[in-house]
């Protein structure tokens, strides 16, 4: 990703929140702390597991970008070999109303 | 546990020089959101240096445009703890973030800017996304 730092002196995503697609079943939504050895640290995060019958990724990371972001851990350390993407929110378009 | 009131003191300030409305009691939300009618701005503020170091400007930008809300109030979030919870209240269905705004009509939430649609971006690209949604919903009907 390029463009203008956000906080300076941190890593380029620090403080914003992104969109963590893993190579698993699992998506988190948080605001992007630090990354080290031991993963990407993300705040304030919202989970979804795919599953058949549930709300779909999508879905759930469009409405997200509309109503914003559910937390329901306050801090998550996702291992680095567990991360496939990491996008901005801000660049999902969100699910329009009524949907 | 809210920052020491001379650090966010400009932060205030710098909304109150907009004419934004400063609301720090659960009286004054209900006072001004309660049956609230025409258009009115809700601009939860923050301490975040970067996310509302670049919301404050641009709401400032926006307030040039030809159409904007007929009022502007603001909150303080971390600082004005029950004003900011009251004032979230009223639009439940969008969760809590700081700084964000919501934009009222006639009681209901029209357009909404979370934090994550501030974060990295120029206050100018954030008053764009503001002016659109006064154009939208602020112009008057003839």
């Amino acid at each position: 990703m390029t463009g203008q730092v956000f906080h300076p002196g941190h890593h380029e995503l620090h403080g914003v929140t992104v969109v963590l697609e893993t190579h698993g079943l699992t998506t988190y939504l948080g605001r992007f702390d630090t990354q080290d050895e031991s993963g990407v640290h993300l705040l304030d995060v919202g989970v979804h597991q795919a599953t058949p019958e549930g709300q779909s990724k999508e879905e759930y990371i469009r409405r997200s970008a509309r109503f914003g972001i559910r937390p329901e851990h306050k801090r998550v350390v996702v291992p680095l070999a567990e991360v496939a993407s990491i996008m901005r929110l801000a660049d999902i378009e969100p699910q329009e109303a009524g949907l | 546990m809210p920052y020491n009131p001379t650090l966010v003191a400009p932060m205030r300030q710098e909304m109150t020089r907009l004419g934004a409305k400063e609301l720090t009691t659960v009286a004054d939300v209900d006072a001004a959101l309660g049956d609230q009618k025409g258009t009115m701005l809700v601009f939860v503020n923050s301490v975040c240096g970067c996310a509302a170091g670049n919301a404050r400007p641009a709401l400032r930008l926006a307030l040039e445009h030809s159409v904007k809300p007929q009022q502007v109030v603001t909150v303080f979030a971390g600082q004005d703890l029950d004003a900011t919870t009251r004032a979230r209240q009223y639009f439940t269905d969008y969760q809590p973030s700081s700084p964000a705004m919501a934009l009222m009509r006639d009681g209901e939430v029209v357009h909404f800017v979370h934090r994550h649609q501030i974060e990295g971006r120029s206050p100018q690209s954030i008053a764009a996304n503001l002016t659109g949604a006064f154009d939208r919903f602020c112009a008057a009907t003839v």
